[in-house]
């Protein structure tokens, strides 16, 4: 089994530390990942995505051209990337800040209204995705990657983190019949 | 619940060029001389974090966790850091300079000084687009100035290729091996995306070897020993071309002794495909998907770019019905060495992607489809 990613955003939604936190939890849960960053200049304001692999096999190519999952933050990560999911994939966008629900039949598309849930818009966004996808689990998240990627003076932020992500997962429950 | 994952997997998330850091600093570091520049910052922040957290630690009258790492320096330019890394490892010390592509074209001065000086310094680039101030995205357009000597004067630079962050760890140690079993520059190249790339490793466990430096290393002559001098000149031409005779013996040696590559189901292949770094990854997909196409696709990777695997690719021209290079540039600069070492022998062809656009596994496989054609 193999998950190809692609989360895209605007720099500072926290894009980049979303994709790491899944390859981290996938990683400790016995996978293979790759993580890629866009790089560039435009880092503040811009747009910025990542590309995330997290398979049972080893990787080839850490190139994400047709993502099983997009998850994006803005319209013109939809406008870009939706095109590219592969048939059958799931879109997860924030409804907040894309107000017209984009059309695409072949995929599973949701809404989720990140931005209004809480100010750590890509923990709800990561909630949603673990109770969506079922890729990662939850303890993973809770008791290893958010200790290591939130330390050195920012332990303080995670519970908010926590019940960030509890409530884009209780979002999905809530709003989305199985 | 915590404690079973943890056992599970030991393995570290980590980025391409951190992973540079922390495998250089493993293989017992004593100096690093740099200048930063994307895409390759990310080594010089690593090593300033380690040698400043370090004094803070001394301080503190802890134990530092890198004693061996002494100096750590910022210089003003390019040019001063490769020439701080010749005057370092002339006192016998390992050490350690990183740039991205112009300012390696910068250090070339210095690169060609420590190869006649025979000096063992490790180099890394981690190569962006170019020529001139080009772009930051990655590319590999560095073949040409690292493998055939950017410098002036004729010499060699030992240059490994990695493919994945772990393969960054392990070749940063080799590199500081090679350099000193030669006493030779050696190179670690690669493209901006896996220096940003981030991959789970497993820190290889290296313990720096004891290379004896006392006969030749400038380090203080206190016993009043017969001095040690670390020169590139020879003002005599028979005393230069003597020079020169023992660097090409050293060189034969290591071609004869270095050469390193990754054969993937090139055996029984018709088509094989030569890629190094990121490309040879996206190839390795190819390789598979081809196959169920039923098509016979190998894939040849040179690990070391110079000493090149020569051998092995004209064995492959000997059996394939075609080779099929793919380079993350416009020129074929790699295609070049292997257009010599199939010498002839099968079609080469070549497919290049540059300016930072990464070739997908569609386009390579339509190209392998057309070569089928043509040759079958």
């Amino acid at each position: 089994m193999s998950v190809k990613l692609i989360i895209s955003g605007f720099g500072g939604q926290g894009v980049l530390l979303l994709g790491d936190i899944i390859a981290y939890s996938a990683l400790k849960e016995g996978k293979n990942v790759t993580w890629v960053p866009s790089y560039g200049p435009e880092s503040r304001g811009g747009t910025c995505n990542c590309q995330v692999i997290c398979s049972e096999k080893s990787i080839g190519s850490p190139v994400v051209d047709e993502p099983d999952i997009l998850i994006a933050f803005n319209l013109p990560s939809v406008d870009k990337f939706m095109k590219t999911v592969k048939k059958g994939g799931i879109m997860l966008y924030d409804s907040s800040l894309v107000k017209e629900k984009p059309k695409r039949d072949d995929i599973k598309i949701y809404g989720i209204p990140a931005t209004e849930i809480s100010d750590v818009a890509n923990m709800v966004m990561l909630g949603a995705y673990i109770e969506l996808t079922k890729n990662i689990k939850l303890e993973t998240v809770v008791n290893l990657a958010l200790p290591e990627k939130l330390k050195g003076g920012k332990e303080k932020f995670i519970p908010k983190n926590i019940k960030a992500i509890k409530k884009g997962i209780e979002y999905v429950l809530k709003n989305f019949n199985f | 619940m915590k404690k079973n994952l943890e056992n599970k997997i030991e393995k570290i998330l980590i980025k391409g060029n951190d992973a540079v850091v922390e495998a250089a600093l493993r293989s017992g570091l004593n100096g690093f001389f740099g200048y930063p520049i994307t895409p390759a910052s990310e080594i010089i922040e690593g090593f300033a974090k380690a040698y400043y957290e370090d004094l803070e630690r001394k301080k503190k009258g802890l134990k530092p966790k890198y004693p061996e790492f002494q100096v750590f320096l910022q210089m003003e330019s390019e040019i001063a850091s490769i020439n701080a890394a010749l005057g370092g490892a002339a006192t016998g010390k390992r050490v350690l300079t990183a740039s991205s592509s112009p300012g390696i074209s910068l250090k070339q001065e210095g690169i060609s000084y420590i190869a006649g000086c025979e000096l063992p310094v490790a180099i890394i680039d981690v190569m962006r687009g170019g020529p001139g101030l080009g772009n930051i995205a990655p590319e590999q357009g560095d073949y040409f100035q690292t493998v055939k000597g950017g410098g002036h004067g004729d010499y060699r630079l030992i240059t490994l290729a990695p493919n994945s962050v772990q393969e960054l760890a392990e070749f940063t140690c080799e590199i500081f091996e090679l350099a000193d079993k030669y006493r030779n520059p050696a190179v670690l190249l690669y493209d901006g995306y896996l220096g940003q790339m981030k991959e789970g490793v497993i820190f290889p466990k290296v313990k720096a070897k004891n290379y004896d430096r006392s006969s030749w290393a400038a380090d203080g002559n206190k016993k009043g020993r017969e001095k040690h001098i670390i020169t590139s000149i020879y003002i005599a031409p028979e005393d230069m071309e003597k020079h020169k005779l023992r660097l090409k013996r050293k060189y034969d040696l290591i071609e004869e002794k270095e050469v390193r590559f990754e054969n993937y189901k090139s055996d029984d292949a018709d088509i094989v495909i030569v890629a190094y770094g990121i490309v040879s990854r996206i190839a390795k997909d190819v390789v598979e998907k081809a196959r169920k196409e039923g098509i016979k696709v190998g894939l040849l990777r040179p690990i070391t770019l110079w000493p090149f695997p020569k051998k092995e690719i004209s064995q492959i021209a000997d059996n394939a019905k075609a080779i099929l290079t793919v380079e993350l540039n416009m020129l074929g600069q790699m295609n070049e060495d292997v257009l010599i070492s199939a010498n002839g022998k099968c079609p080469v062809e070549f497919y290049g992607r540059c300016g930072g656009v990464i070739p997908k596994e569609k386009e390579i496989l339509e190209k392998i489809l057309e070569i089928n054609r043509k040759v079958k």
